[in-house]
């Protein structure tokens, strides 16, 4: 009982640290691209008084129950990737509940907080978030497909579903990194991140000139201030998950933050390079070279 | 059982008016509108409430809906000659996520109706900014058949701009002055609207000839 209990108050503590590390990590990034387009950008701390903005807001509207709970499942799934995902190799405070499957439940929770979103927008009622929602799971599935192989081929080569025993399996050396080791698995992978951040060239999801804002046109105030905290929270999972699949995990914090801002950096700068695809020819793109990349990576790994 | 029924009647009548008639809604469709209407929101106390009207200050969401020609000076705000968001002030593109309207220039009575309607959507405290001389007295277009003269009498307005064109810095000056108003407080639209509602209603169907839509947008 008291093992759960300080369990809990660790994931708190980590939960804390990767909320402000994400938020903060947003509004770096927003001055990186703003600096790319000439401009001085936003303050760092601008995504703390959005969310405090959006949760001041006197009124609020809802359109029904799955409104109300679309951004609840969205916070849930962002949760969900966090909480199983071990941050800091060998930290008591930073290990969540990693177990010896957690992989394949994060693979499910990144997909789980999506499916709760288009319930939620479908109820608003409103024609582009339905539009926005089928983009999403369009394109979603297109990259888990490349994402999935990736990491079939890592549990292969390691022989474990455990996120902590890929870390450790990788400590001693970047030569023992899976980018070194299984190269055409971290290519295949990272392409799917690309995806799975939803930042040009594959925003077609929230397209803001194009389908004003996608899945939450109509999220408001208090729910739209849910989705902003959940984004900062699934951002730092995602990075920790990657960092940890492909480029050794952390050793600790600084390391950590050294690791996910580069990581984070890749996706801003394919993201300020490149146009916005168009959802045909995004959900090609995955389901071409990336795809025959994780195949390979598959194939050379089982035999 | 005569009082009875006079207290029904009585009941009727209080409840026609706290509701909304939302005659003009297309026969059948009265029942996917709210028929409520806008209440006053008292603002929280002391503290709490400024270190909220920062917030909003700090935060300004633009929606991103060019009324006039006036909002073509919008545009340039976000380059980096003027790169408005060093101020907290970004576009947003949908109502129910905006909170500054800024109507730019001229209103014509089209696109009243969809500033009405819009202005109502979003959620408050909500703030308008009028952009350009039309929006004060009618500027050029003031003897025009088709365009109103002053924009405060069909939906509350925070700060004026006034120029025909103001240039970007001109309205950049205009969201400082109403960071500050907003700061002491004193941007209240949204009550205002909610206070004066059945003037503001007057007005704006006295314009506005073809209305079908409900007289309170939720």
């Amino acid at each position: 009982m008291k093992d759960i209990a300080m369990k809990a108050l660790y994931t708190l503590i980590s939960l804390f640290v990767i909320l402000n590390y994400g938020l903060l990590l947003t509004g770096t990034m927003a001055r990186v691209r703003a600096k790319v387009q000439g401009r001085i950008g936003q303050p760092v701390y601008q995504p703390y008084i959005d969310i405090l903005k959006n949760n001041f807001l006197r009124t609020s509207i809802y359109h029904g129950v799955m409104f109300f709970l679309g951004p609840v499942f969205r916070l849930a799934g962002g949760l969900g990737t966090y909480l199983f995902i071990p941050v800091i190799f060998g930290s008591t405070i930073f290990s969540n509940f990693a177990f010896s499957g957690d992989l394949l439940l994060v693979m499910y929770f990144i997909f789980f907080g999506q499916l709760g979103m288009a319930l939620g927008a479908g109820q608003s009622g409103h024609p582009y978030s339905p539009i926005g929602v089928s983009r999403g799971l369009a394109q979603m599935t297109a990259f888990e497909l490349p994402f999935a192989l990736a990491v079939i081929s890592i549990a292969s080569q390691y022989g474990t579903l455990s996120i902590t025993g890929i870390v450790a399996a990788q400590q001693g050396g970047i030569l023992n990194w899976v980018a070194f080791t299984n190269p055409l698995a971290m290519v295949a992978g990272m392409i799917s991140f690309l995806g799975m951040s939803m930042d040009n060239p594959f925003s077609i999801v929230l397209a803001p000139q194009e389908i004003p804002i996608g899945p939450p046109t109509e999220m408001n105030a208090g729910f739209l201030g849910m989705l902003q905290t959940n984004r900062a929270i699934f951002n730092g999972a995602k990075l920790v998950l990657f960092m940890n699949l492909f480029f050794g995990g952390a050793g600790n914090l600084l390391v950590m933050v050294v690791k996910t801002f580069l990581l984070y950096f890749y996706v801003v700068f394919v993201g300020a390079s490149f146009p916005r695809f168009r959802p045909d020819q995004s959900i090609r793109f995955f389901l071409g070279i990336p795809t025959l990349i994780g195949i390979a990576a598959v194939v050379l790994q089982m035999v | 059982m005569d009082n009875d029924s006079n207290n029904k009647e009585q009941l009727d009548e209080i409840r026609k008016q706290l509701t909304l008639a939302n005659n003009d809604v297309r026969e059948g469709e009265q029942a996917y509108f709210c028929d409520a209407r806008p209440v006053v929101v008292e603002p929280y106390r002391g503290i709490l409430e400024r270190f909220a009207n920062w917030a909003r200050s700090e935060s300004l969401w633009i929606l991103g809906f060019g009324t006039g020609c006036g909002a073509i000076e919008l545009r340039p705000l976000m380059t980096s000659r003027y790169d408005m968001y060093r101020f907290g002030i970004q576009p947003r593109p949908t109502p129910r996520q905006a909170g500054v309207f800024v109507i730019g220039g001229y209103a014509s009575v089209k696109t009243m109706k969809r500033i009405v309607r819009s202005y109502e959507q979003m959620q408050g405290p909500k703030f308008v900014v009028g952009l350009g001389s039309c929006t004060i007295n009618g500027g050029m277009y003031w003897d025009s058949y088709n365009t109103i003269n002053r924009l405060d009498h069909y939906i509350p307005v925070d700060v004026y701009i006034a120029g025909c064109m103001p240039r970007p810095e001109a309205l950049l000056a205009g969201f400082n002055a109403l960071k500050a108003k907003i700061r002491a407080g004193e941007c209240d639209g949204m009550n205002k609207y909610a206070q004066n509602f059945d003037w503001y209603k007057a007005n704006q169907k006295q314009i506005i000839k073809h209305w079908e839509m409900p007289d309170y947008n939720w």
